[in-house]
């Protein structure tokens, strides 16, 4: 993996964290919990979630297909990422 | 006969409808009690672990089966169909979840050999009928022993159960919605009355609410936590099977309605009556709730199959099973009251053989069980983000 790339792995947990920040309505701060956390447990309903998902598409300028919408894809910020990390690679090419 | 019982489970389901549970839907109905016999024929014939998979000594049968059957106990009596639709669904959500762990393996085992009834109470007082989201937890004691409390606005057939699925959270410092589903036993329960059951229809599923309570083994709880139960099993299963209890309610009442027509037929030979037209008209939205009653049938057991097992759990199909319940619970009183314009009076009076009564309180409970509004307001926020709905 070059440099570039991780930095930018990194910029997108960074803007997730920002996006679940305002949105995910956690009743802990976001950066509480690592990557690998699972959101609905630490407290992020399903509603809240469908804001998430909202943001995420503006913020990054992106689309979720439908077999990516699934709880699991939004259960951690790890998963979004590699979610969000797809779809620019996707875009990418 | 054993090759019968391992090959026509529909043939012994549609004989406990018509010669059981048929037999018995007025009485159960208005002295609202447990439709016992029914039930009980059920259990005599091992449909209780129709689902349960053979080489656990269940039937192993299909969910296509069982959905066959949910709508020919419908026709008979919808209040039998219910409890039977609401039994099978706890069985799914436990077969397909309960991931090898040996409690259910064994407990599994247990149902088909006793033909164990299972009740579940999913709902709770306080949460606004939103079973995504729990107040009681189960707890531990310090002797390593598990126990919950929980107040339950309906536990439909609960004191006529084996045993009851429960859910509740994690831990009683975890989140509402961090919630796990526990089995327990009869035995192991107890379940104080918090109110009668005097209801206008679906008498027959005795669902008043209780305060429950129980002790129990950490290991019955099930392994894989509710939010996935429910999204890939429980919900979509629950909208599939109720939805065939309310088509058979509804086609019996257009049954009713249509023996009706033929009666009059043959009082006047030659003249058709008036009202065949309107039976005409009845019949077009009857094929459109067996319609998409059987697409929902359909897309539920594709899903089952579909290739990344994800199927299930995308919003797209939350939406479209949520949409299946939405259509079928409006469409089926809607049928049952075009039946009862069409016999009259003889529908209107109970106790004829074109009552349209029962059928037509017990198809308005569809649009209160999950109530319609709750579901249309999970939908308006999935459509804002579901995008080939």
């Amino acid at each position: 993996m070059s440099s570039d790339t991780q930095a930018s792995e990194q910029e997108i947990a960074a803007k997730v964290r920002d996006v679940l920040r305002s949105h995910a309505r956690l009743p802990v701060d976001v950066d509480e919990l690592t990557d690998e956390a699972d959101l609905f447990r630490a407290g992020m309903t399903s509603h809240a979630s469908v804001s998430v998902m909202l943001a995420l598409e503006d913020s990054f300028d992106l689309e979720f297909p439908d077999r990516m919408l699934t709880r699991q894809m939004f259960e951690r910020v790890s998963s979004i990422r590699s979610a969000i990390s797809e779809l620019m690679a996707e875009r990418g090419k | 006969m054993s090759i019968t019982i391992e090959h026509e489970p529909l043939t012994r389901v549609r004989r406990v409808a018509s010669d059981v549970a048929k037999a018995y839907a007025e009485e159960v109905d208005l002295d609202a009690r447990f439709p016992s016999e029914a039930i009980d024929a059920l259990r005599e014939e091992g449909m209780l672990s129709a689902l349960v998979p053979t080489s656990l000594g269940g039937g192993g049968s299909s969910i296509d089966v069982v959905a066959e059957a949910c709508f020919e106990l419908g026709r008979s009596c919808g209040a039998t169909g219910l409890i039977f639709a609401m039994h099978q669904i706890q069985v799914a959500s436990i077969v397909r979840h309960f991931d090898g762990a040996p409690w259910f393996d064994t407990y599994l085992r247990r149902l088909a050999q006793e033909q164990r009834l299972i009740a579940s109470a999913t709902s709770e007082v306080g949460t606004g009928g939103d079973m995504g989201r729990s107040i009681a937890a189960l707890t531990v004691d310090a002797d390593g022993g598990c126990f919950f409390e929980k107040q339950a606005p309906t536990v439909s057939y609960g004191s006529f159960a084996d045993d009851i699925l429960t859910t509740l959270r994690r831990s009683p410092d975890a989140e509402p919605g961090d919630q796990v589903i526990v089995l327990t036993h009869a035995e192991q329960m107890t379940l104080e009355p918090t109110g009668i059951w005097n209801p206008l229809g679906m008498r027959g599923t005795c669902s008043p609410g209780y305060l429950l309570r129980a002790r129990f083994a950490a290991d019955q709880m099930l392994p894989t936590p509710f939010a996935e139960v429910s999204g890939r099993t429980m919900t979509p299963l629950a909208h599939v099977l109720w939805s065939h209890v309310w088509l058979g309610i509804a086609t019996d009442a257009f049954d009713r309605a249509r023996e009706y027509v033929r009666g009059l037929a043959k009082k006047t030979p030659g003249e058709r009556p008036p009202a065949a037209q309107r039976l005409s008209h009845l019949m077009s939205e009857v094929s459109l709730l067996r319609a998409e009653v059987r697409s929902g049938l359909r897309d539920f057991v594709d899903g089952m199959h579909g290739g990344e097992g994800e199927a299930l759990s995308t919003m797209a199909t939350a939406l479209r099973f949520n949409n299946l319940k939405i259509a079928a619970s409006e469409q089926a009183p809607r049928i049952c009251q075009g039946a009862l314009g069409i016999c009259g009076i003889a529908g209107y009076m109970n106790g004829t053989p074109y009552s349209i009564g029962r059928h037509l309180r017990d198809s308005l409970s569809g649009s209160l069980m999950v109530a319609n509004d709750r579901i249309h307001d999970t939908n308006a926020s999935l459509l804002l983000i579901a995008k080939d709905v």
